[in-house]
């Protein structure tokens, strides 16, 4: 069952090819179809799921026998949370992308490819067939955002594409490294996990294929990709990126790095600079990363760029958890990234979608004036909750995960959960600037009549419209199927005011994605156990024997 | 000596020396009226036709060993082995005499079929023969022909400066392969590659081995475009009319990998030496290893900022050298083997569709930089999405055959059960850096063709039937071999089980 959503998802990228080039609804409807038979997969194999019975196989074929590799699809607790949260995304990436008009079918087969390759990285035990899905899902994201992209797209698909591929490289030595040294007779990870590496081996391995991985995660120093490319993608892309692609990178390293490898988080011969072994390095970097990146939001004036660093900072959580080697801190990381998805997705969908293609800027100075809590009071609301997600209030999914890894991390090393709580802190206030400026800013009280005039104003003397008046943005269309009784087309800067339109124009699409996405963090918020079930047991099954140990000691 | 069981021996190359002379005589009698462009297809299909038949023999013909003034001699080798290389070979050619339907380059039609089916003839004895004589001379039919087909666009100064160029650097490498070649014959007094092995097994290397490596290296390496012997490539690449540069990149080269690959594991097995880290040995390994880092770094480093897409393809191809170079370097010579020909298989493959793509576009926009791309997706997505196959794969992005082509190059290079496991790391490192660079200039072409609009006053590009056919079955190829690898790869090693 689980094994579809791998299918599902490339059968309807290659439906999307045959579709005749100028049917976008189709495109649309085609998507949304397979990835919410996706979804349903996920769900209808995660029902099915029995927490107590390990590590489930899915699929299971030999693939060249001369090499030893496998068509290994297995599923524990981890991989089912995070295949879940790739359905959830996916769908939200669809509707968030209902408007796209240029070129949809390929968007969407692109999209759909992604999403396959997302699911085989999630699914696959054999490490062969995890590293293929794994460089497959590079591609799509090149082209995702260097068509459909904005800021600087070129440079910033390429600057991800490289990245991911020197991450990959980094991986697959490590990889080759240890199927050679185990005698080159099988890929599966059980098998691999239980041969006995030398430490020396194991010392430098751990860090090349955790680096490897990490970069694809956003650990500082290697996050510059992700503000560049979370920026320059559009909106679902964003939303996938943030949402799913970075936890591609996490997973990695927990489910590769850290179990072939335990014995490189052992302490060394000798402590370096203070630290003493790569799970202090990897705990400070990842600490830095949550602080670093929440304080260079603090300062961003470039809406999407605060989100693109928020999720820099939050996988600092992720990373951290990882390192405190301990049931609760991996748990929480792993809950993490479930969290984390799913709200940096609503965050995309909000300014990248509501906003954005409305407002057509943002520069956060830029959209103060606009009041757009009046004037979108949907996308307001559905940005605070998600801000609220973000910044760890108790209620939504985002608390339980990062309470839980500041536990682990204070048994682990105190230091750091210090410092992480203040990164916390940051966090508060990122969030909060981003949505007094964007939302609530102190326009002036009158809206149409003024701003029309100033609007006329403004469109006769030539000058750029940066500043569109409230009412303009009523006057933006929504998709024309599917608006909910807003204006019609922005009648080309002609400045005639629109009658003022009754309840804003947020299209149905992109309410159901927000709808679904608050919907997912509320739930988890208030009963996290749903996904704790699962992974708790998973985090204490025998593949992570020696990661709890602190390494194998 | 019975000259018609010889010639049952030789079916295969026989059948295509017939077809070239066949071509050679129709044209120049029977078409001798008609127009350019009935005279091409005749000959082009006749071409096809030739290939075909002669792909039958290969097929059909009954396992046989030949008789002992044969084989003894190394004259002839047949094993499982050759007659798979030899089917490659042939699909190739027929390949590139499809891609000489998009081209107008020549009013001497029969004369460039001709030459493209006598260098074929040459290639198929390369890679039947295990003597030294027979492999220098059958060599040089194969590269004489090639020098002859990049001088064929008379109109383009750039097409005689390539030629001149290839045979000059060509001539001098096969100077030295020949003398190399007669060295080892000095040493050993012996010619065919099984029994010079035997009488340097466990020899020391003195230096007059080295001498004779080292020169036999420098001409193999000429032929598979490996730095410092690959100042000839981005010429050739660029200045050759589609067809022959086609037939340099694919055929070319898996004959030579192939006889390089043998000549070295069968003839000097006993000398392999050692390229690992901190085991240094003497021998033909470390030789090899040196070329093959020098290869991907030049290759890859080179490729980044050219703009015409053939030099950037010849380029490439230099990198692609190195890295079944590396492949040649594995301790298990069945493993090596088996890597080196699935790759040299697949990279030829993709090659030739590669430059199908570029002649039909450059026959439009009479163009080959990275601007005439432009758009393509849009204007020919058939051609666009086959293009983006080809790419990928040479990037080395799985699931196709290029990815699972490079892992188990490295895996044969990484794999040995000597003293230090993990050796020749540092050179798979290195090669996989590299190959992470060669994304970059990969994605540089699919991005004119995706990413970019179509210019306004974009020539019209419609490929032929029989190329959207060929280039379709081709990227199928790829896909298909890269998901399944092993359909494939237990051909390859089950032949090379039943004799190398």
């Amino acid at each position: 069952m689980l094994a579809w959503t791998i299918y599902i998802s490339f059968l309807g990228a290659v439906a999307l090819m045959a579709l005749k080039p100028g049917d976008a609804r189709g495109a649309r409807l085609t998507a949304l179809v397979t990835t919410l038979a996706g979804l349903a997969c996920a769900l209808g194999g995660a029902l099915r799921f029995d927490p107590k019975g390990g590590l489930v196989t899915v699929a299971k074929a030999s693939w060249v026998p001369a090499l030893g590799l496998e068509y290994h699809l297995a599923v524990d607790g981890i991989s089912l949370t995070l295949v879940v949260l790739t359905g959830l995304a996916a769908v939200a990436g669809v509707l968030f992308s209902w408007n796209v008009e240029m070129r949809t079918k390929e968007f969407f087969a692109f999209y759909l490819a992604l999403i396959g390759a997302v699911y085989g990285v999630f699914l696959s035990f054999d490490l062969f067939l995890l590293f293929v899905f794994y460089e497959l899902a590079i591609v799509p994201k090149y082209f995702l955002i260097a068509i459909w992209g904005s800021t600087k797209r070129e440079y910033g698909a390429m600057k991800l594409a490289l990245y991911s591929f020197v991450g990959s490289a980094l991986v697959l030595i490590g990889l080759l490294a240890a199927y050679v040294l185990a005698g080159a007779h099988t890929f599966n990870l059980v098998e691999l996990a239980k041969y006995p590496f030398p430490r020396e081996f194991q010392m430098w391995a751990f860090p090349v294929v955790f680096v490897g991985f990490a970069i694809l995660a956003g650990l500082w120093p290697f996050h510059t990709w992700a503000p560049t490319g979370h920026v320059a993608a559009p909106t679902a892309a964003s939303m996938l990126l943030a949402g799913v692609i970075m936890k591609l990178g996490a997973y990695g390293c927990l489910r590769v790095a850290m179990v072939l490898f335990p014995a490189g988080l052992q302490d060394w011969a000798s402590p370096f600079l203070g630290l003493g072994s790569w799970r202090d390095v990897f705990g400070a970097l990842a600490v830095f990363g949550i602080v670093y990146g929440a304080m260079v939001a603090l300062v961003q004036k470039d809406f999407k760029f605060v989100i693109g660093y928020s999720s820099v900072s939050h996988m600092g959580f992720v990373m951290l958890g990882l390192m405190t080697l301990t049931t609760i801190g991996l748990s929480g990381a792993v809950l993490q990234m479930f969290s984390h998805g799913i709200i940096a997705g609503l965050l995309f969908g909000v300014v990248g979608r509501m906003v954005y293609d409305r407002a057509h800027t943002r520069v956060l100075d830029e959209l103060e004036p606009m009041r757009l809590n009046r004037a979108m009071p949907f996308a307001a609301f559905t940005f605070v909750v998600g801000g609220l997600a973000s910044m760890g209030m108790p209620g939504f999914s985002g608390f339980v995960a990062e309470l839980q890894v500041l536990i682990g991390a204070w048994k682990a090393f105190p230091t750091f959960a210090v410092l992480a709580g203040v990164g916390i802190l940051i966090g508060v206030a990122y969030t909060l600037r981003a949505i007094q400026k964007a939302f609530f800013g102190p326009g002036p009280e009158e809206l149409p009549v003024a701003m029309a005039g100033s609007f006329e104003a403004a469109s006769d003397s030539g000058a750029l419209v940066s500043v569109l008046p409230p009412l303009a943005i009523h006057a933006i269309a929504a998709p024309a199927e599917l608006a909910s009784g807003a204006g019609t087309g922005l009648s080309g800067g002609a400045g005639s005011p629109q009658a003022a339109p009754d309840g804003d124009s947020i299209s149905t699409p992109e309410r159901l994605g927000a709808a679904l996405l608050m919907g997912t963090t509320l739930l988890l918020g208030i009963y996290p156990r749903l996904l704790l079930d699962w992974i708790v047991p998973a985090v204490q099954s025998p593949l992570f024997e020696n990661v709890l140990k602190g390494g194998g000691r | 000596m019975n000259y018609g069981e010889l010639l049952n021996y030789v079916a295969p190359e026989a059948l295509v020396t017939l077809a070239a002379l066949g071509v050679l005589l129709i044209d120049l009698t029977t078409m001798r009226g008609a127009e350019w462009s009935s005279r091409m297809r005749t000959a082009a299909w006749l071409t096809i036709l030739g290939c075909a038949v002669a792909l039958g023999a290969v097929v059909l013909a009954p396992a046989q060993t030949p008789p002992d003034y044969l084989s003894g001699t190394g004259m002839l080798a047949l094993r499982p082995l050759t007659s798979m290389v030899k089917v490659v070979i042939l699909a190739l050619t027929l390949c590139t005499a499809l891609i000489t339907l998009e081209s107008n380059f020549t009013d001497h039609i029969g004369e460039y079929f001709a030459l493209m089916l006598l260098a074929t003839a040459g290639m198929l004895f390369l890679v039947s023969t295990e003597n030294l004589l027979l492999i220098f001379v059958s060599l040089e039919l194969l590269s004489l022909c090639l020098y002859t087909m990049t001088a064929f666009n008379k109109e383009n100064l750039a097409s005689a400066e390539a030629a001149l160029k290839y045979f000059l650097f060509g001539g001098m490498c096969a100077a030295f392969l020949l003398f190399g070649l007669s060295l080892l014959y000095g040493l050993t007094a012996e010619l065919s590659l099984p029994r010079i092995a035997a009488k340097l097994n466990g020899a020391r290397l003195d230096p007059l081995l080295v001498v004779a490596i080292l020169m036999v290296v420098a001409g193999f390496g000429f032929k598979v475009a490996a730095v410092p012997f690959h100042l000839w490539a981005p010429d050739a690449y660029q200045g050759a009319p589609a067809p022959s540069a086609a037939l340099i990149a694919s055929g070319s080269k898996v004959a030579s990998f192939f006889i390089l690959a043998k000549v070295m594991m069968v003839g000097l097995g006993g000398v392999t030496g050692s390229g690992d880290w901190r085991g240094f040995a003497e021998g033909w390994v470390p030789v090899l290893a040196l070329l093959a880092a020098l290869s991907v770094v030049i290759g890859n480093l080179a490729a980044i900022g050219q703009r015409s897409v053939r030099r950037l393809l010849a380029y490439s191809a230099v990198a692609h050298a190195g890295y079944v170079l590396v492949g040649l370097l594995a301790n298990q010579a069945a493993d090596g083997m088996a890597s080196v020909l699935f790759y040299v298989t697949t990279y030829a493959l993709t090659s030739v569709g590669a430059f199908a793509v570029v002649a039909v576009v450059e026959e439009r926009s009479r163009d080959d930089g990275l601007s005439a791309f432009a758009g393509l997706s849009r204007r020919e997505p058939i051609l666009s999405f086959c293009l983006m196959i080809f790419m990928l794969s040479l990037a080395g992005i799985p699931p196709l055959a290029g990815f699972f082509g490079k892992f188990y190059l490295f895996k044969a290079a990484l794999f040995n059960h000597g003293p230090h496991p993990l050796g020749l790391l540092w050179l798979i490192v290195l090669a996989l850096a590299m190959s992470a660079v060669s994304l970059y200039y990969y994605l540089q072409v699919l991005k004119q063709v995706f990413v970019m609009p179509s210019p306004e006053a974009a020539p019209a590009i419609r490929a032929q039937p029989a190329s959207k056919v060929m280039l379709v079955a081709l990227a199928g190829s790829i896909l298909v071999l890269g998901c399944f690898p092993n359909l494939l790869l237990e051909h390859i090693l089950a032949a090379i089980a039943a004799g190398f």
